[in-house]
């Protein structure tokens, strides 16, 4: 299969990999897929709890060079977006971006997912250190 | 060196210089139709188709007149089988097969099942061999063929033929054996293995792509086929068509190249195979060879490197030519079914290679193949979420995935 130039790139220069602290408040963490799929995507964000504003993201990515494709330029765009607009990232918006062929849209469908769930776990987070603090009073 | 390397040679090998050389004067000169009795153009082609039937033949242990020449190895394994179920229908409907067979044999017998054959699937043992035990107990009164390959295309492993040819003898079943991958490669013989037709290809020897034949016993017993096609009555009336006499005569030279450089060349193989094994195990952690490594191709090496996904494995190996079985690389999206039938998970089957030696490959082009092999294994782990967690000391096996 021919692999589109941005596909190659983020391949060979992957963004944003790594690992933050998933016990930190203030990092959302969202593991998606299954090994034996063949692609499993982490995928984590820290957030500005003031400004509700995503101040980093990284990953890792099990899977193929579009799977890694998709989930470095996911990082790439959630860095500077708040919460809220993170949100209305599209695995279209990916699969547009990254020029990928029907066979590999799962992929994107996969980042997009592993925005969601770090999100959800950021904000669950949240919640729990909010009744947290209204109990402590 | 030159580059991209080819290490894929058990999907196809490059044609062997001498072998070309053999067939030129074929397509121009000595163009003859070799069913032509009545003039020096065909007494002339049809003395190249015997003299490749003959290094065919010399071979493989047989007699000149068992070799039946077809358009390849897939059309080879459909006439055997089809042929035998047609021709011995009223003995019996049952076939077996194994579970890793090439799908020439499998898609053949699912055929034959729809039109009311029963096909027994054996299953394989971890290291990919068959269990004769089951193979004795799945024979029946009704069984009339065992077709069991000889070495298989992904993992190399070699099935116990002769003890195979011997329960079919013993039994009063008529043995096939799928030789592609085996033939030109490792000693083959019809007669000790008890074969009772061997499916050969030109093109994974080293000879043109588009010719093959299929050996059938003419003694002991005399074996029969229905012709799958109808025509001109050519090859004992097995086989109708118009040679193809430059293709024939390649794979006859391709034939004959093997058998004298096989007993060098397979041990050049496993030197260098042993090498890539060996220098990559010492390189890399959890890495896992799939199949039996004593009973395999000289020239096969397939190996799992855990957490790290085959198809983004060949994109950074992108100037070596292997094959994966991970989904990614299928045209179904599965992960090999050889590897599945051996037990292997599907985590492991998405991170499997296969390197596929050939006559041409240097020990350069190996080492080269090595090293760019750990650069990669090495930076797509470090991007792998998979191996950070199993080096903190997590249980993949325990961990509820989102599968999706
Ligand atoms: C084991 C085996 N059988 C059959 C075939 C089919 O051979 P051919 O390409 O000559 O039809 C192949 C090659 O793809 C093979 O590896």
């Amino acid at each position: 299969m021919a692999y589109s130039d941005k596909v190659l790139d983020h391949y060979n220069n992957p963004r944003n990999v790594g690992s933050m602290d998933k016990n930190s408040p203030n990092v959302g963490t969202g593991m998606v897929g299954a090994p034996e799929c063949g692609d499993v995507m982490k995928l984590q964000l820290m957030v500005n709890p003031d400004s509700g504003v995503i101040e980093d993201a990284k990953f890792k990515t099990f899977g193929c060079g579009s799977a890694i494709a998709s989930s470095s330029l996911a990082t790439e765009w959630l860095k500077g977006k708040t919460v809220d607009q993170a949100l209305e990232i599209k695995n279209t918006d990916i699969v547009n971006e990254l020029s990928l062929p029907p066979v590999k849209i799962h992929c994107s469908v996969l980042a997009e997912d592993a925005i969601k769930a770090a999100i959800s776990d950021y904000k669950q987070k949240q919640s729990v250190g909010q009744a947290e603090a209204v109990t402590a009073h | 060196m030159k580059k991209p390397v080819y290490l894929d040679n058990h999907a196809t090998t490059p044609m062997d210089p001498r072998v070309l050389e053999a067939m030129l004067p074929y397509f121009t000169k000595m163009f003859g139709n070799a069913a032509s009795r009545n003039h020096s153009f065909g007494w002339e082609a049809e003395e190249a188709v015997e003299k490749a039937r003959k290094q065919i033949a010399d071979l493989i242990g047989a007699n000149p007149k068992e070799i039946i020449f077809t358009s390849g190895a897939t059309e080879s394994n459909n006439l055997a089988i089809k042929g035998v179920a047609e021709m011995y229908a009223e003995k019996g409907n049952h076939i077996i097969t194994a579970a890793t067979e090439h799908k020439a044999i499998l898609d053949t017998c699912k055929k034959l099942e729809k039109e009311g054959c029963r096909v027994t699937y054996l299953p394989l043992k971890a290291d990919g061999l068959i269990d004769l035990d089951m193979l004795r107990e799945a024979i029946t009164d009704k069984t009339i063929l065992v077709t069991i390959m000889y070495a298989n295309n992904e993992i190399g492993v070699i099935q116990p033929v002769a003890e195979i040819g011997a329960i079919c003898k013993e039994r009063g079943v008529l043995f096939h054996s799928d030789g592609v991958q085996a033939v030109g490669k490792i000693p083959v013989n019809v007669i000790t293995d008890k074969i009772d037709l061997l499916s050969i290809t030109g093109h994974k020897i080293y000879g043109p792509k588009g010719v093959g034949a299929l050996y059938v016993r003419r003694k002991g017993p005399r074996v029969q086929l229905t012709a799958q096609m109808d025509g001109g009555g050519h090859e004992r009336g097995m086989r109708s068509g118009t040679l193809n006499v430059p293709g024939i005569v390649g794979l006859g030279e391709a034939c004959a190249i093997c058998q004298k450089e096989m007993t060098a060349e397979s041990a050049r193989h496993r030197q260098m195979r042993d090498w890539l094994k060996n220098k990559l195990e010492a390189e890399l952690d959890e890495t896992f060879i799939n199949g039996s490594m004593e009973h395999r191709l000289p020239h096969n090496l397939n190996m799992s490197f855990a957490y790290v996904e085959g198809e983004s494995l060949l994109m950074g190996i992108n100037d070596i030519a292997v094959s994966s079985g991970s989904a990614c690389t299928s045209a179904t999206l599965e992960p090999s079914y050889v590897l599945k039938a051996l037990g292997v998970g599907d985590d492991l089957a998405h991170t499997s290679i296969r390197f596929g030696i050939g006559r041409f490959n240097t020990q350069e082009e190996l080492e080269y193949t090595a090293k760019r092999m750990i650069e990669v294994v090495r930076k797509l782990r470090d991007l792998s979420p998979l191996y950070e967690m199993a080096k903190e000391g997590i249980d993949l096996s325990k961990v509820q995935w989102a599968a999706h």
